[in-house]
């Protein structure tokens, strides 16, 4: 069932504009809008939030056009990525604005700020003032306080951009959290990471418009264009699982030898994550073609049928079937002197180290 | 760095001067008046009175004109309008054109002939030569103050923050009074305090308006125009004494708000 629909949404603000945005999202979905900056993703957050007025198109909410309903009666709950929190009131003040918005009884405005603050990890820091918060901390009570609102659509603005690398990890938990709640989400990026590791459905902005729209696999897999193939920069994305690490002992050296199967095939790769579902990207131009199989300090070796060679920005992309479909980037020179063609049987080797692993 | 240490005593110097010109005048006066004549003459009935007509005076025209000001300043910081730089320069208007000037055309304003001064009678107000005579006169010449300081005020609250309360089902009345008011309340009371300040020193306008019943710059002048300067030396000494213990404990109640805020 349709959470939220975007109806041809159109905006212009001086040089800017959002021509003609299209997409849906369903009932408790994590919805991800991935973009680069200037691509007015934040700007169609705040089109659905009612912040800025659109000059075309239609919002629904829960079936409801919400189009020309006022800010406050939306119930689209925004984080910003600066949190946006009011910095005269304290963790306590922010969670409860909305609920005091809304006219909550006191009694029920304490409990609900409490279960928040609880779920969102920050029932400890109810009585500190905002200036005195750490980034993560800002954003958990951003978001208990947009949760307060008991939206029927959370809209997360960059939330995670502005944090380290560990508080990134800590917070995507708590909004996958969330999500399995039921809470229906709209997220904006410009980390294709991000996506992968959060987005039920993902759709591609670009030019003010919706691009692409799809399931991570597929927008990541078939990039309908050749923005969406560049921006999201992987041919060679795949989803499988991470084995356990073999004779690790606890406290040794971090980054063992790992395998990881997808598709029937295994990938031998560097990882120091615990096992289970994620996604590998293989850079198109870490992966080398040849004739034979060399020896090289390659683990990983497959040989394959060329399926297609297609022109890219620079050189040739060459497809290769090794049981899952391999994009590898070659010049256009090492094409002609490799005779690469189609039906050939050629071998492909890559580095353990030039895969990434992505956690689910 | 050392090549700045002249230039620093030379600016240090200039300072020092500017400094010694404020001050001199102001001790010269309290060194002029001996403790017997300066408690002799805070007694003296018509010197109390005049103090007090003052403060209420210049306090009520704060506050009832503030009230309007306030939400005004909110508009000019935040709203798109037509002539909004004709405004902007209409409300500096008082600052910069003659007090006595400014009195005249009150009066003409408010005189008993006008539509005003008729509506006012008719709810039995008289505004010339009376407390609410006095009020306008001295709002007239203090309001750009205000108005000015929490237009800036307003500016300075980041807008998002009033983006996200709407977003957070607050009215636009909520968010005014949780967010942007208390975000500005600064530079707010600092004009509050300033037009207060303003109004109660205000002479050219008031004098025209209201002679009598007489405010305290009003007397001062009386009794230097009638009796002579040492007449004169006593009065305004007590009265730079009450404006000053005022401001310093308004000062200090405003720093103590700060910190608090802090």
């Amino acid at each position: 069932m349709t959470m939220l629909k975007i109806k041809d949404i159109s905006v212009r603000l001086g040089q800017f504009e959002l021509a003609g945005v299209n997409f849906e999202v369903a009932r408790g979905e994590y919805f991800v809008l991935l973009g680069m900056s200037g691509a007015g993703k934040s700007v169609l957050l705040q089109v659905i939030g009612g912040l800025i007025p659109a000059s075309g198109g239609q919002i629904f909410l829960d079936g409801k056009d919400i189009s020309g309903e006022k800010i406050q009666r939306r119930r689209v709950g925004i984080v910003f990525q600066d949190s946006a929190l009011f910095p005269h009131m304290n963790v306590y003040g922010n969670i409860a604005y909305p609920l005091k918005s809304l006219k909550h009884r006191a009694g029920e405005t304490d409990r609900k700020v409490r279960e928040l603050a609880g779920l969102t990890g920050v029932d400890h820091l109810l009585k500190r003032a905002v200036a005195n918060l750490s980034g993560g901390e800002a954003q958990r009570v951003a978001l208990a306080r947009a949760l307060a609102l008991d939206p029927s659509c959370l809209l997360l603005d960059e939330p995670l951009s502005a944090l380290d690398v560990q508080l990134r990890g800590e917070l995507r938990s708590l909004l996958r959290e969330i999500n399995r709640r039921g809470q229906t989400i709209v997220h904006v990026t410009h980390d294709y990471e991000e996506a992968a590791v959060l987005a039920g459905r993902i759709g591609v902005i670009e030019g003010g418009t919706v691009v692409q729209e799809g399931t991570t696999a597929q927008v990541f897999q078939h990039p309908k264009s050749e923005f969406v193939a560049r921006f999201v920069g992987i041919r060679n994305f795949f989803r499988g699982m991470l084995d356990k690490e073999k004779g690790r002992e606890e406290g040794r050296g971090k980054g063992s030898l790992r395998r990881f199967t997808t598709g029937g095939i295994g990938f031998t790769l560097l990882s120091d994550e615990p096992p289970g579902e994620g996604y590998v990207v293989i850079r198109a131009e870490d992966v080398i073609i040849s004739n034979d199989l060399a020896s090289s300090s390659a683990v990983n070796n497959f040989s394959g049928v060329i399926t297609g060679l297609e022109p890219a920005r620079m050189g040739t992309e060459v497809m290769v079937d090794i049981g899952i479909s391999l994009g590898v980037l070659v010049s256009d020179d090492s094409a002609a002197s490799l005779e690469l063609a189609g039906g050939k049987n050629v071998w492909v080797s890559f580095k353990a180290s030039a895969i990434k692993f992505i956690r689910k | 760095m050392n090549g700045y240490q002249p230039m620093k005593l030379l600016f240090a110097f200039l300072g020092g001067l500017v400094l010694l010109f404020i001050v001199a005048p102001l001790a010269g006066l309290f060194l002029a008046t001996s403790p017997a004549e300066f408690f002799e003459t805070a007694s003296d009935k018509e010197v109390a009175g005049s103090i007090w007509l003052t403060l209420w005076t210049s306090m009520m025209a704060t506050l009832l004109f503030g009230m309007a000001a306030i939400p005004f300043s909110w508009l000019l910081a935040r709203r798109k309008f037509p002539f909004k730089k004709f405004i902007s320069a209409v409300i500096n208007v008082p600052v910069v054109i003659p007090h006595s000037a400014a009195g005249i055309a009150i009066l003409g304003f408010v005189a008993r002939d006008s539509a005003v001064g008729q509506a006012g009678e008719k709810i039995g107000l008289n505004f010339v030569g009376s407390a609410p005579g006095i009020i306008i006169a001295m709002a007239f010449v203090s309001i750009p103050f205000l108005i000015n300081a929490a237009r800036d005020g307003f500016a300075s609250v980041p807008e998002k923050l009033e983006k996200a309360a709407l977003n957070l089902g607050a009215s636009p009345a909520r968010v005014f009074f949780t967010i942007s008011l208390p975000l500005a309340w600064r530079s707010i009371l600092s004009g509050l305090i300033m037009m207060w300040a303003r109004g109660m020193s205000e002479f050219g306008a008031v004098v025209i308006v209201a002679y009598h019943p007489m405010t305290t710059p009003v007397l001062i002048w009386e009794r230097f125009a009638s009796f002579g300067l040492d007449w004169a030396i006593p009065v305004a000494a007590v009265f730079i004494t009450v404006c000053l213990v005022f401001f310093i404990v308004l000062r200090m109640v405003a720093t103590r708000y700060d910190n608090v805020e802090d």
